[in-house]
């Protein structure tokens, strides 16, 4: 069984300069609660690895914005503005990766895979600085693995174990993840006891999670004393 | 008729019954509102879904639920949701039948670039390379041209998403497609002259003796 971890003392783990992979597709999926608390706390020189950046002020956008993020591994960045202007002006670091290469990419790093091949991506800047293999005359880019040192994972619902079930369209790239990183920090919109969730509905199981966040405070509040708040 | 009309409409015929057919944000979301609603069509997201349905009723929303723009939408009865590296696994493994994708380009070997502006605008290649690598069929809606200029080149100066060649361009003046021989003016838009395409296309055109006109989804 997980302990309920505060969110402040999941953030004060994750030092500055960390490799995090975070779930959500346009922030659908993201934990928001774990996000804003990175960024509230002003962490600097992070690698993010996710599937974009979202818009300014959401999702992996408040790290943007926070200026917390020092290189960005990602596969559109469109609707932020920001990560734009930051990458031109040179502050930033964006290395641009098809989205189904980066979903392989992070898989390989999870399932001890030295890398994928795959046909996305060849004869275009994509390929650049990459080898490509030829099989049965079709070619192939040799794409490598991504792992990091924290993956920051948003599920619908966790037991106590923090087996995770997921919703509809924010799952996305959140087990892939869950995967790939030495320390998995899982957030969930609601905590369930042990056996609700059966073993063919858990879609990650709680042997990967290794921080459960606790629950949202009923007044929203994070940093509420637990002992004030059972009162 | 408004461009991007003219375009969704001639693009939904296109879209078979029994496919899995993937839309793109912008233009080519357009063309689900004219495809007939009793012909079994499922839409693909790449965020994780298929079986995607319309925007629901204001105040219903699930946000968890969305295309791949972060608009909200519904899932169909038997719809169902996946993770990323499956989803891509539906659209490179050949399990997606169509996809229709915006354009910035288009060169004379059909390929096609609308990812990235070098300087200027740098969107990210999101899914659209893995969706023009691996879908069955590629459709490029877009318009014929941007600010006066033909998005038709000889070779595309911007960076390219994928060598494989489009399958079919449709544009609110005509219907082009790529083929060995070059690219084929095999439609006009109603009102518009082969000649009319010829001139605003900056790249060679194969135009046959007759080229019959654009018909269009009700």
């Amino acid at each position: 069984m997980k302990r309920a971890t505060r969110i402040a003392e999941a953030v004060e783990m994750i030092p500055d300069g960390a490799t995090l992979m975070i779930g959500g597709f346009m922030a659908v999926g993201t934990p928001e609660r774990l996000v804003a608390a990175i960024a509230g706390r002003g962490r600097r020189n992070l690698t993010v690895i996710a599937n974009d950046s979202a818009r300014p002020g959401l999702g992996v956008g408040r790290l943007i914005s926070q200026k917390c993020v020092k290189r960005l591994i990602v596969s559109h960045i469109g609707t932020n503005p920001e990560t734009q202007k930051q990458m031109l002006s040179g502050e930033l670091e964006v290395e641009l990766v098809p989205q189904g290469t980066l979903a392989e990419r992070i898989r390989a790093g999870g399932y001890g895979l030295g890398g994928v091949l795959t046909p996305t991506g060849v004869g275009t800047l994509a390929a650049e600085g990459k080898r490509a293999i030829d099989i049965d005359g079709q070619t192939f880019l040799v794409e490598l693995p991504l792992r990091a040192d924290f993956a920051l994972i948003r599920a619908a619902q966790s037991d106590y174990y923090g087996n995770l079930v997921y919703m509809l369209t924010a799952r996305n790239f959140n087990p892939l993840m869950a995967m790939a990183a030495t320390t998995v920090i899982a957030e969930a919109d609601q905590i369930v006891p042990i056996g609700v969730l059966s073993p063919d509905q858990i879609q990650t199981s709680g042997v990967l999670v290794d921080i459960l966040l606790e629950r949202r405070s009923s007044d929203g509040s994070e940093t509420a004393d637990r002992e004030t708040r059972r009162a | 008729m408004d461009p991007k009309q003219l375009i969704a409409k001639r693009v939904a015929l296109e879209i078979k019954p029994r496919t899995l057919v993937n839309l793109g944000i912008g233009l080519p979301t357009l063309v689900a509102s004219y495809v007939p609603r009793d012909v079994l069509i499922a839409f693909q997201s790449e965020n994780g879904i298929i079986g995607m349905g319309i925007r629901p009723p204001e105040g219903l929303e699930t946000p968890d639920l969305t295309d791949a723009g972060g608009g909200h939408v519904t899932a169909l009865p038997g719809a169902t949701a996946l993770d990323s590296a499956e989803s891509f696994g539906f659209i490179r493994g050949g399990h997606l039948d169509v996809t229709v994708l915006g354009g910035l380009q288009v060169d004379s070997g059909g390929r096609l670039a609308n990812w990235m502006v070098p300087g200027k605008m740098v969107a990210g290649m999101g899914g659209a390379m893995d969706l023009v690598t691996g879908a069955r069929r590629v459709i490029v809606a877009m318009t014929h041209t941007a600010k006066g200029e033909s998005k038709f080149v000889e070779t595309c100066t911007l960076p390219l998403t994928s060598l494989r060649p489009v399958s079919l361009v449709v544009t609110e003046l005509a219907v082009i497609e790529p083929r060995p021989e070059g690219l084929v003016l095999i439609e006009t838009a109603p009102g518009v002259s082969a000649q009319q395409v010829i001139d605003a296309t900056a790249c060679r055109l194969v135009v046959p003796t007759s080229v019959p006109e654009m018909p269009l989804a009700a």
